[in-house]
C-alpha cells in the first residue's frame, strides 16, 4: 500500500521482534562461553551443560516440576472441561453467577494471594482434618490443578461456543443420550482445544514460582524455585544452560506442532475443494 | 433374567439423565469452591488475628471459653496497613509501575499488531508463532535473561564502555527502569494478540472508504482504525496491567530494594517477616482495592458487548 | 422531413446517447488499462470511454477484473500500465484521498462507531465545511434517501435497505464527479433488490452524477445501466446498451451471460449477399439467416438464439426445409407468466423454449413426452464466429 506507512510498520516489526528475540539468543550464546562473566567471551565450551546434569539438586527439582506439571494439567482437564461444558451448554441453574465467578476469578488474581490463601487452607485443613499431613508435592500439584482448571474451562468454554450445537442436537435426534453424545460428538470435536488446555496447564504448572513457593514443603522443591534461588545472585552459567534447554525443546515442539496443524489444514482445505467439484 | 437387568440399566440411564447434570456441575463446583473460595474466607479470618510466635503463627479466632463460642475480632492489622506509609506506598507504586508499563507495551505492541494483521498470509502466521514463542518458554527465564544484559558488568554496560560512550557503567539494573523494561518484556505477547485479533478482524473497506472521503492515512487511522480497535486495546492492557499489578518476580529480579510493589510486599511480609495475619490483611486488601474492581469493570464490559450484539 | 427536424433530432441523440456523437468527449477514459498482481492479469489492455450522466455498469463473472477495474478508478489499486482520466485530468499518482471519485463500497463499509448523522457527515467534515452547512447538507441527503428518521442510529441498529441508502448518501454528499458502486444491491434480497434499482436510477437522474457500477447480476446492470461492459477474464468483451447486447450479442460468451440463450453449432454451407445458410449437425437442421454473413463457406459458426424467439407447435409446420427441427419435450417448468419447456431433439441436443401463459382458464398445452416441432424466423438468430 502506501510507501511510508510499510516501512513504519516494517521497523516496528523488526525492532519488536528484535526486542523479544535478542534477550534470548544471547542466552542461549552465553551458555556456550567457557568463562563465567557474562562480558567476556572465553571461547566455546559445553561444560556448563556437563555441570549443569550432574547438579543433582537442579536434576531432582526437574523431576519434581515435571511430575507436578503433568499431574496438574490431568487433573485440570479433568475438572476445567466440564466446567467449560456446563458455562457453555448447561444454560441457566442455582449458583451459576457465582460458578462462572470461580472460574473467571482465578485468571484476574494475582499469584501471591492464590499462593497465600490455599497455604492457609492447607494448615486449617491439617489442623481440623489431619489432611495434608505436611505440604509437597500433592499441596503443589492440588494449588496449579485449582488455577489451571479455570484456564482449561475458559479454553473448552470458548471453543464450544465457537461450535454449531446443531450438531449435537441431530445426535440426540438420532436416540443418543447426553452421556454418549458428549463422548462420541463434542469431545472429538473439542479435541484440540482439549489438547491446547493441558498444554497450556502444564506450561503454567512448569512456569510457577510464586504459589508453588508458599504451598511448597520441605524436599518438594519445583525447578523455578531452584533457578529462581540461584538466579537472585545474579547470572549463572548453568541458568544459560538450562534456559537453552528449555527454549529449544520448546520451539521444535512448537514447530513441529503448527508442522501439523498447517498439514491437517491443507488436508481438510482439500477435502473441503474436493467435495465443491 | 435378562428382562430383570434391563430394567436394572435402564434405571441406571433414568437415574443417570436426571442426577448426571448435577454430577457434571458438582465435581467442578465443589473443587473450585473448596480450593478457591474457602481459602479467602480463611484468608478473611485470620488477618483479624494477631501474630504470634507458635505454629501456625497467629492466634485462634474463636476460642471456647465457659461453653461458648468467644470471637476476638482484631482490627490491628488494618489499621497497621492504613498507619504505616508503606503499604499505601506500595500499592500506588504498584499500579502506577503497572499502568507505565502498560502504556508502554501498548506503544510497542500497537504497531507489530498491525503489522503482523496486514502481513500476506504464510507471513502472518510466523509472525505470530513468533510472538506466541516466548509465552511457551519460561516466565522466570525471560526475566532472567535480561540480568544479563542490564547489571553493572551487563553486556549493555560492556558495549558502551567498549565504545568509549560512558566511562562509568550505568545503573540499570535495580532501578524502576529496568522493572519496566522486564514487564514489557515478558508481557508484550498478550498485548500483540488480542491486538491483532480485533486489527485482523477489521474491514480493509472501512478504512478504504475513509480515504474515498477524503481522509489521509494518518486520518483515516485515527478516526477509523483506532476507534475501532479500541476492545483489542482494552483486552490486551488488561491482559498486561492484572498480572503486571500483583508482580513478585520482576521487581525482585531486577527492581532495586526501593522499588515496593504490593505482591513484593506481601511476600516479605509472609517469608521474610511471617507474619502471617499481616499478610492476610494485605491480600484482603489487595482483593478489595484491586481484583474486585477488575472483575466488576470485566463484568460491565462483557454486559455492554452482549447489548451491543 | 424538413431539414430542421432531422438536425434536432440527431442533436437529441448526441445529447442522450453521447457514445453515438462522434464529437462528444468522454468523461472518464481508460487508455490501455492493464494491472498484474504477480503473473496474473487481473485487467488486460482494457480501454474504454464513459460519458458524462451515464449510468455505466461493469458486468462480468467473479474474477473477472470488474471490481479491479473500479477500485483503479477509485484509486486503491494503480495500473500496472495504462492511463485513466477522469474530466480530462490523468490520474496516475493522485491518492484516493484527492481523486473526484466516492464508492458505495458492496459491504456498505459504514463506520460502525458512528451514528448515520456522523457517517454520511464524514466526507464533508474532512474538507473542513462548516458545521452549518454540514448539518444543512446531511439533512437534505438524508431526505433524499428517506433517512431522515434513522439520523441517530447506529449501523448495527438498521436493516440490509437501510445501510445501503446510508451508503449511498455518504458516498453522494461530496458531490463527487463519479460515483462508483460495488455490487450496490448485492447484500439486499430479491424483492428489496428490485425496488432499489429504480430508486438509484431516480437519484441517480436526480443528482445528475456520472455513476459506474460493477455487478455479476445481469438483470440489475439491464435494468439501471444506460451502457454496459461485459467483461471476461480481464478483458471487455463488449460493450453497448441493454438491447444491442441482448440482441446483437458479438461472441457466446456475452450471449450467454445477458439471458438465456440456445447455441447451435454448423458449418457455413452458402453464402450470398442477402441471406446464408448453416448446416447443423449438431441440430441436425439447416438455419437460414436473412443477412450476409462475414465468413467463407466451410467456416464454424453459431447461431444464438433465444428461448422467447422459438416457437413451439404440436402440428409440424408447413415450411420444415429451415429453421425448423423436432423433439420431445423432457422438462417443464411452470413460471406464472411464462412456461420454459427443455426438448430433446432427434439429434440429442437439449433446446430451451419459452411460451407466455395468456390466458387463466388454458389448460396446459403441453406435457412431458410430447412430440412438438420448433421453428423459428430467419431474422431471430445471431451468427457468432467465436
Amino acid at each position: 500500500m502506501n510507501g511510508k506507512r510499510s516501512t513504519f510498520l516494517i521497523s516496528a516489526l523488526v525492532f519488536g521482534f528484535a526486542f523479544l528475540y535478542v534477550p534470548i539468543l544471547l542466552v542461549i550464546i552465553y551458555s556456550f562461553n567457557e568463562g563465567k562473566l557474562v562480558t567476556v567471551w572465553a571461547g566455546f565450551s559445553t561444560k556448563w551443560y556437563v555441570s549443569l546434569f550432574n547438579n543433582d539438586g537442579m536434576i531432582d527439582a526437574a523431576w519434581n516440576s515435571l511430575r507436578i506439571g503433568v499431574m496438574s494439567a490431568t487433573l485440570a482437564l479433568a475438572l476445567g472441561t466440564p466446567a467449560g461444558l456446563v458455562m457453555s451448554r448447561f444454560g441457566r441453574f442455582k449458583g451459576r453467577t457465582m460458578f462462572s465467578g470461580m472460574i473467571a476469578a482465578p485468571l484476574v488474581m494475582p499469584e501471591v494471594i492464590t499462593g497465600l490463601s490455599l497455604l492457609l487452607l492447607f494448615v486449617t485443613l491439617e489442623q481440623l482434618v489431619g489432611w495434608p499431613a505436611g505440604r509437597g508435592l500433592s499441596t503443589i500439584t492440588i494449588a496449579h490443578t485449582t488455577f489451571c482448571a479455570a484456564y482449561v474451562a475458559v479454553v473448552v468454554q470458548s471453543r464450544l461456543s465457537g461450535m454449531d450445537i446443531s450438531v449435537e442436537e441431530a445426535a440426540m435426534d438420532l436416540g443418543a443420550k447426553p452421556a454418549k453424545i458428549f463422548f462420541v460428538i463434542t469431545l472429538p470435536m473439542i479435541l484440540p482445544a482439549l489438547l491446547a488446555g493441558w498444554l497450556l496447564s502444564f506450561t503454567l504448572s512448569l512456569d510457577d514460582l510464586v504459589i508453588a513457593s508458599f504451598v511448597a514443603g520441605p524436599g518438594s522443591t519445583t525447578l523455578p524455585m531452584k533457578v529462581f534461588s540461584s538466579v537472585r545472585l545474579g547470572v549463572s552459567p548453568e541458568i544459560n544452560a538450562l534456559a537453552t534447554l528449555i527454549i529449544l525443546t520448546v520451539s521444535i515442539m512448537i514447530v513441529i506442532a503448527s508442522f501439523l496443524i498447517l498439514r491437517s489444514e491443507r488436508m481438510r482445505n482439500r477435502a473441503a475443494n474436493g467435495s465443491d467439484a | 433374567m435378562s428382562s430383570d437387568k434391563l430394567t436394572l440399566k435402564q434405571r441406571f440411564d433414568r437415574w443417570m439423565i436426571k442426577h448426571g447434570r448435577v454430577l457434571v456441575i458438582g465435581i467442578p463446583y465443589f473443587w473450585l469452591f473448596l480450593f478457591f473460595l474457602v481459602p479467602f474466607l480463611i484468608v478473611l479470618k485470620i488477618s483479624f488475628s494477631v501474630a504470634e510466635y507458635a505454629q501456625p503463627p497467629y492466634t485462634p479466632l474463636f476460642e471456647w471459653i465457659d461453653e461458648g463460642i468467644t470471637i476476638t475480632l482484631n482490627f490491628g492489622n488494618y489499621l497497621f496497613l492504613l498507619s504505616d506509609s508503606l503499604y499505601a506506598t506500595a500499592y500506588l507504586n504498584s499500579i502506577r509501575i503497572a499502568a507505565i508499563s502498560t502504556i508502554i507495551t501498548l506503544l510497542i505492541g500497537y504497531p507489530m499488531a498491525y503489522g503482523i494483521a496486514r502481513a500476506r498470509g504464510s507471513m502472518r502466521s510466523v509472525l505470530l508463532m513468533l510472538v506466541i514463542l516466548p509465552f511457551w518458554t519460561s516466565f522466570l527465564i525471560r526475566v532472567y535473561a535480561w540480568i544479563g544484559i542490564l547489571d553493572r558488568e551487563g553486556l549493555i554496560n560492556a558495549f558502551l564502555l567498549w565504545t568509549g560512550i560512558i566511562s562509568e557503567p550505568l545503573i540499570m539494573r535495580q532501578t524502576e527502569f529496568a522493572v519496566y523494561v522486564g514487564i514489557v518484556y515478558t508481557y508484550l505477547p498478550f498485548m500483540i494478540l488480542p491486538l491483532y485479533s480485533t486489527l485482523e478482524k477489521m474491514d480493509v473497506s472501512l478504512i478504504e472508504a475513509a480515504l474515498d472521503l477524503g481522509c489521509k492515512p494518518w486520518q483515516a487511522f485515527v478516526k477509523v482504525t483506532l476507534p475501532l480497535s479500541m476492545p483489542g486495546i482494552l483486552a490486551g492492557s488488561l491482559l498486561v496491567f492484572i498480572p503486571a499489578v500483583g508482580e513478585f518476580v520482576i521487581p525482585e529480579l531486577l527492581g532495586g530494594p526501593n522499588t515496593l510493589m504490593i505482591g513484593r510486599t506481601l511476600w516479605n511480609e509472609f517469608f521474610a517477616n511471617r507474619d502471617w495475619p499481616i499478610a492476610s490483611a494485605v491480600a484482603i486488601a489487595m482483593l478489595l482495592f484491586l481484583v474486585v474492581p477488575i472483575m466488576w469493570f470485566q463484568h460491565i464490559q462483557t454486559k455492554q458487548e452482549e447489548r451491543e450484539q | 422531413m424538413p431539414e430542421a427536424v432531422l438536425e434536432r433530432a440527431h442533436e437529441d441523440v448526441h445529447k442522450t446517447q453521447p457514445w453515438n456523437n462522434p464529437d462528444a468527449v468522454p468523461y472518464i477514459r481508460f487508455e490501455n488499462v492493464t494491472k498484474k498482481f504477480g503473473d496474473f492479469y487481473a485487467v488486460d489492455d482494457v480501454s474504454l470511454d464513459i460519458y458524462r450522466h451515464e449510468l455505466f455498469a461493469l458486468l462480468g463473472g467473479s474474477g473477472c477484473g470488474k471490481t479491479t477495474l473500479l477500485r483503479m478508478l477509485a484509486g486503491f489499486e494503480e495500473p500496472t500500465s495504462g492511463k485513466i482520466y477522469i474530466d480530462g485530468v490523468d490520474m496516475a499518482g493522485v491518492p484516493a484521498y484527492e481523486r473526484p471519485t466516492n464508492m458505495m463500497f458492496q459491504s456498505y463499509a459504514l463506520f460502525p462507531h458512528m451514528t448515520v448523522e456522523q457517517n454520511v457527515a464524514f466526507g464533508l467534515v474532512q474538507d473542513g465545511v462548516s458545521r452549518s452547512e454540514i448539518k444543512e447538507l446531511v439533512a437534505e441527503m438524508l431526505g433524499l434517501v428517506q433517512m431522515s428518521k434513522f439520523a441517530k442510529r447506529k449501523p448495527h441498529q438498521l436493516s440490509g435497505g437501510q445501510r445501503q441508502r446510508v451508503a449511498l448518501a455518504r458516498s453522494l454528499i461530496k458531490r463527487p464527479k463519479v460515483l462508483l458502486l460495488d455490487e450496490p444491491l448485492g447484500a439486499l434480497d430479491k424483492k428489496l433488490r428490485e425496488q432499489t434499482q429504480f430508486e438509484l436510477v431516480n437519484i441517480q437522474e436526480k443528482v445528475g452524477t456520472t455513476f459506474v457500477m460493477v455487478t455479476h447480476d445481469q438483470e440489475e446492470a439491464m435494468t439501471m445501466a444506460s451502457r454496459i461492459a461485459v467483461m471476461n477474464e480481464g478483458v471487455i468483451s463488449q460493450t453497448g446498451t441493454p438491447f444491442e447486447l441482448y440482441e446483437y450479442p458479438n461472441s457466446r460468451y456475452t450471449a450467454n451471460f445477458l439471458g438465456q440463450v440456445n447455441l447451435l453449432e454448423g458449418v457455413l454451407v452458402d453464402d450470398d449477399e442477402k441471406y446464408a445458410v448453416i448446416k447443423s449437425d449438431e441440430a441436425n437442421c439447416d438455419i437460414y439467416i436473412d443477412h450476409a454473413v462475414q465468413g467463407h463457406e466451410g467456416m464454424t459458426f453459431w447461431a444464438a438464439i433465444r428461448p422467447e424467439r422459438l416457437r413451439l407447435t404440436k402440428t409440424e409446420p408447413e415450411e420444415t426445409k429451415y429453421n425448423c427441427v423436432s423433439g420431445k419435450i423432457e422438462e417443464i417448468g411452470y413460471l406464472g407468466g411464462i412456461s420454459t419447456y427443455h426438448v430433446r431433439l432427434e439429434s440429442g441436443k437439449r433446446i430451451k423454449v419459452t411460451e407466455p401463459n395468456t390466458g387463466r382458464h388454458n389448460e396446459p398445452t403441453y406435457t412431458w413426452e410430447d412430440r412438438v416441432w420448433v421453428s423459428w424466423e430467419a431474422g431471430a438468430a445471431s451468427v457468432l464466429n467465436k
